[in-house]
């Protein structure tokens, strides 16, 4: 039986695609076998990031509407072997889809697979309820800005109401020179506010974006920085004690709480 | 010799409220928690006119009191330091409590009946309560945590606390940790200074005075709101 982990926010483009499609590929990696399910319908882009876009035949919605099996349904990723992606629907009326629906998915799915990767669209509406429904454990990604902070907090709150306890932390585009200038939230205050495991930190990084563009997550290109932070994050998951990519010298208490305040 | 005769005419058996220990500077008597005060105070009593006269001899020692988690009234305080007060010798030093003064104040809310609410209120969460209200927990920025009476938060309170929301002027927020977004008391808001100088780490209260939000440290919470 495997585990639903869904990657979620609150607020978009923090960079829980860019989280989904490289933790779902670390895993496979490390020879586990992986599904992503991409449940931002209406604005799918898993699969754009993925480079599997011109693959797709059946998405997320075909399968509660009965239109195709859920296997017919799973595309198989280009490069690893036990990757596969379950697409969402770019178009379809998205009235079919309910938290018990999907569900029922990712529960058949936990079946045949290690991992199944849910990437979660922005927001606390229906998007969030549905993305949530089949999760085991969650993974917050936050980027070190207080509105996503904020908005990361909200979440974690909305989680624990809906029996999702102590999900953990990802902190995504670090730039350590913001930080070390006090122009950044540090990466201590964020968990202090959260109170939650932090998983890893990610640094901001061209290759990312890179990466995004030609269809071809960035943790394949085992020489950056981002691609160590992905294989660490997965590695963790997994259970190993990896300790944290070493950022800059951290700031000052004092520039720290003065930001802080100064955002109030 | 002569505490073997003391022993026999001993006429209860010893209770062990009350322990008294020789130290290099002077004597602790360590007082029990989970008994009487009486029986502490009588057990006081009979050790300074049976077992421990020879230990009490002497001239002005000095003496500290370890109360454990026991808190006492005012008045309690006033006989302990008059029954000491029998033996002429004994200075006492220090009364010691193991408990801070925000937990030593809250002990005294939480009998007034306070909504004691344990976790993390988080942004977009809001708790109201008519009563006191006390968080063992963080109100995070954009939580909000409100009260017809007091507030008090056993952790750090970075969202928004209203105290007196009927209208209360009289009360207070108080934090192991305080940090706020906004502070509301009645029907007056405030924004914390923006210069919180760093060494601020104690904890503190906000109360009106003439109009104004203040804070200050917990240990004038007495000075300033006697009746609490
Ligand atoms: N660590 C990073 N460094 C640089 N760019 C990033 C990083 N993570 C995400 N991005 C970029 O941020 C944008 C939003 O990311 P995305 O994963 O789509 O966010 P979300 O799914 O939360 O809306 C994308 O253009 C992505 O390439
Ligand atoms: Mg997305």
């Amino acid at each position: 039986m495997g585990e639903a982990i869904v990657i979620t926010s609150g607020k978009g483009g923090v960079g829980k695609t860019t989280t989904s499609a490289n933790i779902g590929t670390a895993l496979a990696i490390q020879g586990k076998k992986v599904v992503m399910v991409d449940t931002d319908i209406g604005l799918r882009n898993l699969d754009v990031v993925m480079g599997l876009e011109n693959r797709i035949i059946y998405n997320l919605v075909d399968v509660i509407e009965g239109k195709c099996r859920l296997n017919q349904a799973l595309i198989k990723d280009k490069r690893c072997e036990e990757l596969y992606l379950l697409a969402a629907a770019q178009t379809k009326d998205k009235d079919d889809v309910t938290p018990d629906r999907i569900k029922l998915i990712i529960d058949e799915l936990k079946l045949t697979h290690d991992f199944v990767i849910i990437d979660c669209p922005a927001g606390i509406e229906q998007g969030f309820r549905n993305a949530i429904s089949g999760a085991d454990r969650a993974i917050v990604v936050t980027t070190p800005e207080t509105a996503a902070v904020r908005d990361a907090d909200r979440i974690v709150g909305l989680l624990e109401k809906q029996n999702i306890p102590s999900p953990s932390l990802i902190v995504n585009r670090i730039r350590p020179h913001l930080i070390k200038n006090g122009d950044m939230l540090d990466i201590d205050e964020i968990c202090n506010i959260l109170g939650i495991d932090l998983l890893g930190i990610v640094p901001d990084d061209d290759n990312v974006i890179k990466a995004a563009n030609s269809g071809e997550p960035a943790v394949l290109n085992v020489k950056t920085r981002s691609a160590i932070a992905y294989r660490n994050i997965a590695r963790r998951i997994l259970g190993d004690n990896v300790p944290l990519l070493s950022l800059e010298e951290k700031p000052t208490f004092g520039k720290r709480v003065k930001k802080f305040l100064g955002l109030g | 010799m002569t505490g073997e005769i003391v022993k026999e005419v001993q006429p209860e058996p010893v209770k062990h409220h009350v322990v008294i220990k020789g130290v290099k500077d002077g004597l602790i008597f360590q007082f029990s928690d989970h008994c009487e005060w009486q029986e502490i105070l009588d057990e006081l009593v009979y050790k300074f006119e049976n077992t421990h006269q020879k230990l009490l001899s002497g001239t002005s020692i000095p003496v500290t009191i370890k109360m454990g988690e026991r808190v006492i009234s005012d008045e309690q305080r006033e006989e302990l330091l008059k029954t000491i007060a029998t033996n002429e010798n004994l200075v006492v030093r220090a009364i010691e409590n193991n408990i801070t003064q925000l937990e030593l104040h809250i002990n005294e809310v939480m009998l007034s009946n306070a909504k004691i609410i344990r976790g993390t209120i988080r942004s977009g969460q809001v708790e109201h309560h008519k009563t006191n209200v006390l968080l063992i927990g963080d109100v995070n920025p954009g939580g909000t945590i409100s009260s017809d009476g007091d507030v008090y938060v056993l952790g750090s309170m970075r969202g928004i606390a209203h105290a007196g929301v009927s209208g209360n002027e009289m009360a207070i927020i108080a934090a192991s940790h305080l940090r706020p977004t906004q502070l509301r008391i009645a029907n007056m808001i405030s924004r914390p200074p923006d210069e919180w100088s760093v060494e601020d780490v104690h904890m503190e209260f906000a109360f009106l005075q003439e109009g104004q939000m203040n804070i200050e440290k917990i240990q004038l919470l007495k000075r300033l709101r006697p009746d609490r």
